[in-house]
């Protein structure tokens, strides 16, 4: 790094631009041994800043796409030469947020659109009914597409950090909702309906062709097992799920689990933990998908 | 940081220097995760967390004295350390804190 080193106003700047822009980025900070305050801002294309050392810069930026890809921040010890001790980097990572799709801009869609925005998710709300599919009746959403689910997906690229939720309760919404977001990689497709609405779904997917591996993807009925009752309880119980599906973990009360309460991975669940068939979209056996409801 | 950055940009408009305090490292136990941040002002705002509480005070008075001197601060918190506040982790875990200024 030659030149006069940005200021760190100049970081913080080009942090929140990078941010506002959902573009991943990461800023490392030296915070033991070396040049301690120095930073470096490492963008997909560029970096601004420097720790003091430019092959510091680099190890330091060869590491970042790993810690992005596992949403982690981390402080990382570094062999410098002229160090006698590594010099120790903070990596603080910002993944672009995940994205909520909710297909039925129907009375449950409402809380959710509000809470999950609280959760740090981009909102998208999708309705053919122009009478629900309103800014009125969702002024959190980040965009309401008033269309055909269809339509919707044309639309709207789905990423395995999207996030869908089909509230919608109506077959000719809900089904080609459903048939277009298995063939993504959207880390949930959960559906509301009763049992039996969710046995005949099962079988008119089947029937139109979906594999079981397919279908065992989609979690419904949809949410946490908590009673969930009113909108706002349901919109919780569905969130509650979708955290859990993020962290690895299988929705429990505390009380009665053991190992970390942060985090990710739950080692008493381990290898039937129905979330892990659908963080790998690698549904195997028939055991994995019966877990999975 | 996400989360601190509304007030961050609110008090430095206001004209105010800022410092932010980040966990970078976590042993054991720790009410909250390596990546939470807590920022302070010169007018003496406080937003955010980098403990459940424990802490808070103590990186407060730490933080102002970054912004005196303009020098960033790595500080280590835990309940086997001898610490002038005699402050620490009510749940047995040692967190790492970095408190930097914003403004320079």
């Amino acid at each position: 790094m030659t030149g006069l080193a940005p200021s760190r106003v100049e970081i913080q700047a080009r942090l929140e631009q990078a941010l506002a822009e959902r573009v991943p980025v990461a800023v490392a900070t030296v915070v033991r041994g070396g040049q301690v305050g120095a930073k470096l801002l490492i963008l997909p294309e560029e970096t601004l800043g420097g720790l003091g050392d430019a092959t510091l810069d680099t190890a330091v930026q060869s590491d970042v796409p790993e810690l992005l890809a596992r949403e982690r921040s981390e402080t990382r010890p570094y062999d410098v030469a002229g160090h006698d001790e590594p010099v120790e980097v903070f990596i603080e990572t910002f993944p672009p947020p995940p994205t909520l799709l909710i297909f039925g801009a129907v009375h449950v869609a409402q809380p959710l659109s509000r809470f999950a925005k609280a959760l740090g998710f981009d909102v998208v709300v999708s309705d053919a009914r122009a009478k629900l599919a309103t800014r009125e009746r969702f002024p959190d959403a980040d965009r309401i597409i008033q269309g055909w689910p269809d339509e919707t997906l044309d639309q709207v690229e789905i990423l395995p950090n999207t996030y869908v939720a089909i509230l919608s309760h109506d077959p000719k919404f809900d089904e080609p909702a459903l048939v277009g977001t298995l063939a993504t990689p959207a880390a949930y497709i959960g559906a509301i309906g009763s049992r039996s609405t969710n046995e005949d779904r099962r079988r008119r997917l089947a029937e139109a062709g979906m594999s079981p591996e397919q279908i065992a993807r989609i979690r419904a009925p949809i949410g946490l097992d908590i009673g969930a009752a009113t909108p706002e309880e349901m919109a919780i119980s569905i969130l509650g799920e979708i955290i859990a599906l993020r962290r690895g973990r299988s929705g429990g009360s505390l009380t009665f689990a053991t190992g970390r309460i942060r985090g990710e991975g739950d080692p008493t669940v381990g290898d039937r933990d129905p979330t892990a068939v659908y963080r790998n979209h690698a549904v195997g056996d028939g055991e994995g998908a019966a877990a999975a409801r | 940081m996400k989360d601190i950055l509304p007030e961050v940009d609110a008090w430095r408009s206001a004209g105010n220097q800022v410092a932010i305090a980040t966990v970078v490292k976590v042993e054991g136990s720790a009410p909250r995760p390596v990546g939470a941040t807590m920022a302070v002002s010169s007018a003496g705002d406080l937003a955010g967390s980098v403990s459940g509480g424990c802490v808070e005070t103590a990186v407060f008075e730490e933080a102002q004295e970054v912004l005196r001197t303009g020098q960033p601060k790595l500080i280590r918190y835990g309940i086997t350390d001898e610490m002038a506040w005699d402050v620490g982790l009510a749940c047995g875990g040692t967190i790492e804190v970095f408190v930097e200024p914003v403004t320079e």
